[in-house]
C-alpha cells in the first residue's frame, strides 16, 4: 500500500483491502517480459494480452515499445511490457540497452517493473538460466515462465520444477504460450510475486570470469534438476541437412524468394480486381448523387479514387509480410542469414543485415528500424544507407502500374508471368544496387573489419497461425494508417494543385495547364527533360516525396483531370497513350533509386540522431536515380523506343 | 593423433596452447570435440570490428561457448566453408571462422590418444 490513498474509507485501517476500497488496487501492476531471443516471449506476450496491445516507441529512442494489458483470474490488471530479447543485461545494442534499463528501473519516464517475468525455452535452458541469474540481480520480484514445455515433454526432457524453483529462489510456471496453457497460473504467480518486496539492485556488468561463474551455476542447476531429453528433436537436424546445405540451401532460399515474388504478383491480383471494382462502383454510385462541379470532382477524384488506388495494393503487402513473418516464425530467417552471410560479407555487410534488408522489401522504415540488431555502428549505418534501395512495397503500385501499361500480359511456358519477370528484374536491380553501394561504402569509405556474426539457429517449429495473423495484420494496419492519413491528405493537396486556379473562361487547353501543378511541372521539366520525363511525370514526383505510392494517385489525378474526355478511363491506358516506352522505362529506373519517401528520411534522422545521414542518403540516391534514368532513357531512345 | 588430421592445416599458423588443442576455426564439418579455452586475446591482430578480445570472449560465453562444453561442427557455408554452425549442448549457434579462432577445442578422444 505504498500509494497515497486519499479515499475516506481507507481510514478504516491500513491492512484493509476490502473490495469496496479498490483505489489502492486500481493501479495496474507493471510487468516486464524478458528472455533470450527465440524463447517464445512474444507468443507469451500475445497469449497474456490478446488483442489489447499498443505499439509505440520508448521516449527519445526508436526502440519499439510493445505494451498490453493482461488480467489475472482475480481481476487484477497487469500492464505488461514485451522487452527486446537479449542474452545478457550487458546491452550490446540500443534494444538490449532498453531491456537492461527497464529491468533496472533506469529508463527515463518509466518506473521499474513490479514483477519481471523471465521467459525460458524449456528445451534450451542453459542460456535462459544464466540470464535468469543476471535478472535476479536486478532485485525485482521475478517469475520464471518455463515456455514450450509441451515440446520438452515430447522430447522426454524431465524437469524437476519444484527443485529448480527452490534452488533458483524464483517461482516457476510451465507454459505453452501458443496454446494458452499455463497462462492463468502464470498470471496468479505474477500477482503473488508482486506482494514480495523488491531488493536493492546488485547488478553490474559481469566480466568474462563472472559470466563463466554464472554459466557454471546454470550448469549446476541443470545437472541437479533436469534430465536430458530421451528423444531429442531430430527434425531440425534433418531439415537443416537440406536447408543449410552449402549448395542445396541456397537453391531452396532462392526458390523461396522466387515463389514469394510470384505470389506477391499473381496471388494478390484477383483480390486487387475486387477492390478496384468496389471503388469504381463506389465512385460511380456517389458521383451519380452529386451535381457536377468541384464538390463531385473532390469526392470522386480526390477522396474515393485517391484512397482506392492505394488501398488496392494492400493484398500484395499482406502477402509479402505473410511470407516474411512466416519465415521468421518458423525459424528459417536465421538460416537465411547464415546462408547469406558470406555473400553479404562480400558486399561488406553483416549476415544479420539480411533480415533488415529483406524486411525493407516490405518497407524501408521497419527495415531501417530492424538494423538495430546490428551492434556495430558502421555495419549498421551502411545497412541503413542502402536499405531504401531494396524494392519496398510502396514501389509496387508504381511498378505495377507502369508494367501493366507497357509489358504485355503474356505467360511464358504457360505459367510464368512476363510482368512478374519484369518485376523480379526490378527487385534484382534493387538488391544488386544495394549490395554495390554497400560494397563501395565499406571498401572505399569505411575500410575495416565488421561486427562478428554470432547468431543462434533456433529449432524449427510449426508456425503459430494466430501469432502470424496478428503480426501480418499489424503491418497491414500500419500501411493503412499511412494510406489513411499522409496519402489521403496528399491526394487532396494534389487534387487542389491540379484544379486551382480554375482556367480562365473560354480557355482552349486542358484545365490542369492553368493550375499550380501545371506551373510546377513545367518549372521542373527542363531539369527532367534529359531523362525523358514529361511535365505530368514531374508533377507526380512532388507528392511522391511523401510516399512513393502517392505518385500513382497523383498520376491518376493529373491524367484524370488533364485527360479531359477520358477521366473515367483506366490510368494504365492513359499512360500507355501519353508516354513513350523509353519514358516509362526511365520512370521505372528513377523509382529504383530515388529517395521518394520523406518518412524514410525522417526515420533515418531519428535512428542516426543527425540530419547528416538522411542528407547523404538523399544526395546519393537522387544522383543515382538521375544517372540511371538518363542511361535508361537514352539507351531506349537509341534502340527506337522513344 | 589421427583425429587431428580433421583439422585444416592451412590456418594452422597459430600456436596451440595445449597439446591436442586447436582453434575451432580450423575444424571441418563433422568435427566433434570439447572446448578447452575461450580466449580471444590470444589471437594475433585478432580483434574484429574494433571489438576488443575481452568483448568477443564475453559474447562467445553468452552464446554458450564455455570451457568443457561439447561442440560439433554441423554445417559449413558455401564460400570458404564459412560461416560454420556449431552444435553446443542443447542448441545450435552460427559464427564466422574468424571469431571461432577464439575457441580452442580438443577433438573427442584426443586426450586418450595423447596419453
Amino acid at each position: 500500500m505504498g500509494e497515497a490513498n486519499l479515499a475516506p474509507t481507507s481510514a478504516a485501517g491500513v491492512g484493509a483491502r476490502a473490495p469496496e476500497t479498490p483505489t489502492a488496487e486500481a493501479r495496474p501492476l507493471r510487468v516486464a517480459l524478458a528472455g533470450v531471443p527465440n524463447c517464445g516471449k512474444t507468443a507469451l506476450f500475445n497469449a497474456l494480452t490478446g488483442a489489447r496491445q499498443k505499439v509505440a516507441n520508448y521516449a527519445g529512442v526508436t526502440v519499439e515499445r510493445k505494451e498490453g494489458v493482461a488480467t489475472t483470474p482475480n481481476g487484477r490488471k497487469l500492464a505488461t511490457l514485451d522487452l527486446p530479447g537479449t542474452y545478457s543485461l550487458r546491452a550490446r545494442s540500443p534494444d538490449e540497452a532498453i531491456t537492461r534499463d527497464a529491468v533496472l528501473g533506469r529508463l527515463a519516464g518509466e518506473a521499474a517493473p513490479d514483477v519481471i517475468v523471465c521467459v525460458a525455452d524449456a528445451t534450451s535452458l542453459r542460456v535462459a538460466l544464466r540470464l535468469a541469474l543476471e535478472l535476479k540481480a536486478a532485485g525485482r520480484p521475478m517469475v520464471l515462465a518455463l515456455n514450450m514445455i509441451d515440446i520438452a515433454t515430447r522430447q522426454g526432457l524431465e524437469i524437476d520444477v519444484e527443485g529448480l524453483s527452490h534452488d533458483l529462489g524464483v517461482p516457476i510456471v510451465a507454459t505453452v504460450a501458443t496454446r494458452r496453457r499455463g497462462i492463468d497460473v502464470l498470471l496468479t504467480a505474477v500477482e503473488a510475486a508482486a506482494a514480495t518486496s523488491p531488493a536493492e539492485p546488485t547488478w553490474r556488468e559481469p566480466s568474462g570470469a563472472e559470466l563463466r561463474a554464472l554459466h557454471r551455476e546454470a550448469e549446476r542447476l541443470i545437472k541437479s534438476h533436469v534430465k536430458p531429453p530421451k528423444r531429442p528433436d531430430t527434425w531440425t537436424g534433418r531439415l537443416d541437412s537440406v536447408l543449410l546445405h552449402p549448395v542445396g540451401g541456397l537453391v531452396v532460399l532462392f526458390a523461396l524468394l522466387f515463389v514469394m515474388f510470384q505470389a506477391v504478383f499473381l496471388a494478390a491480383n484477383p483480390l486487387n480486381d475486387v477492390i478496384t471494382a468496389g471503388f469504381n462502383w463506389l465512385a460511380a454510385g456517389i458521383g451519380a448523387l452529386l451535381p457536377d462541379g468541384l464538390v463531385k470532382s473532390f469526392v470522386c477524384d480526390a477522396l474515393i479514387s485517391g484512397v482506392g488506388s492505394v488501398l488496392v495494393f494492400l493484398p500484395q503487402i499482406l502477402v509479402l509480410f505473410l511470407f516474411i513473418i512466416l519465415l521468421e516464425d518458423v525459424g528459417y530467417m536465421a538460416r537465411a542469414a547464415f546462408l547469406m552471410d558470406k555473400i553479404m560479407g562480400g558486399a561488406g555487410l553483416h549476415g544479420r543485415a539480411f533480415i533488415p534488408l529483406l524486411s525493407s522489401h516490405a518497407c524501408a522504415i521497419p527495415g531501417i528500424m530492424a538494423t538495430r540488431v546490428i551492434d556495430q555502428k558502421r555495419d549498421r549505418l551502411t545497412t541503413i544507407l542502402v536499405a531504401p534501395l531494396t524494392t519496398c512495397s510502396a514501389r509496387i503500385p508504381v511498378y505495377t502500374l507502369i508494367i501493366s501499361a507497357f509489358v504485355p500480359d503474356h505467360k511464358l511456358f504457360g505459367w510464368i508471368s512476363e510482368q512478374g519477370l519484369v518485376m523480379l528484374g526490378l527487385y534484382a536491380a534493387g538488391i544488386v544496387s544495394a549490395l554495390t553501394v554497400a560494397f563501395v561504402i565499406r571498401k572505399v569509405f569505411w575500410r575495416g573489419a565488421s561486427e562478428p556474426f554470432l547468431m543462434e539457429l533456433p529449432a524449427y517449429k510449426l508456425p503459430d497461425p494466430l501469432n502470424v495473423a496478428r503480426l501480418v495484420w499489424q503491418r497491414g494496419e500500419i500501411f493503412l494508417r499511412r494510406a489513411g492519413t499522409i496519402i489521403l491528405s496528399m491526394m487532396v493537396i494534389v487534387w487542389a494543385l491540379a484544379k486551382i486556379p480554375l482556367p480562365p473562361a473560354g480557355a482552349k487547353g486542358p484545365a490542369i495547364e492553368y493550375s499550380f501543378a501545371g506551373m510546377l511541372g513545367h518549372a521542373l521539366q527542363p531539369l527532367l527533360a534529359p531523362i525523358g520525363f514529361n511535365w505530368q511525370m514531374s508533377v507526380a514526383l512532388i507528392p511522391g516525396m511523401a510516399a512513393r505510392e502517392v505518385a500513382v494517385g497523383a498520376l491518376g489525378t493529373v491524367y484524370a483531370v488533364g485527360g479531359g474526355d477520358d477521366s473515367t478511363g483506366v490510368l494504365g491506358h492513359a499512360l500507355a497513350t501519353h508516354w513513350s516506352l523509353a519514358s516509362a522505362l526511365a520512370f521505372l529506373a528513377w523509382y529504383v533509386f530515388a529517395p521518394q519517401c520523406a518518412s524514410t528520411l525522417g526515420v533515418v534522422k531519428r535512428e542516426t540522431n543527425s540530419w547528416k545521414w538522411p542528407a547523404i542518403m538523399f544526395g546519393y540516391m537522387v544522383t543515382l536515380a538521375y544517372i540511371a534514368a538518363f542511361i535508361t532513357y537514352r539507351t531506349a531512345v537509341g534502340l527506337g523506343a522513344g | 593423433m589421427r583425429r587431428l588430421s580433421e583439422f585444416d592445416l592451412q590456418s594452422g599458423g597459430e600456436p596451440a596452447v595445449e597439446a591436442g588443442a586447436a582453434p575451432l576455426s580450423s575444424g571441418r564439418k563433422g568435427f566433434s570435440g570439447v572446448i578447452v579455452a575461450v580466449q580471444a586475446m590470444r589471437q594475433a591482430g585478432g580483434t574484429a570490428g574494433g571489438l576488443d578480445g575481452a568483448e568477443i570472449e564475453r559474447r562467445l560465453i553468452e552464446m554458450g561457448f564455455v570451457e568443457d562444453a561439447p561442440v560439433e561442427i554441423v554445417h559449413e557455408g558455401l564460400i570458404g566453408r564459412d560461416p560454420i554452425a556449431i552444435r553446443l549442448a542443447d542448441r545450435t549457434v552460427a559464427l564466422r571462422r574468424r571469431e571461432a579462432r577464439a575457441v580452442l577445442v580438443r577433438p573427442k578422444g584426443a586426450l586418450l590418444a595423447a596419453e
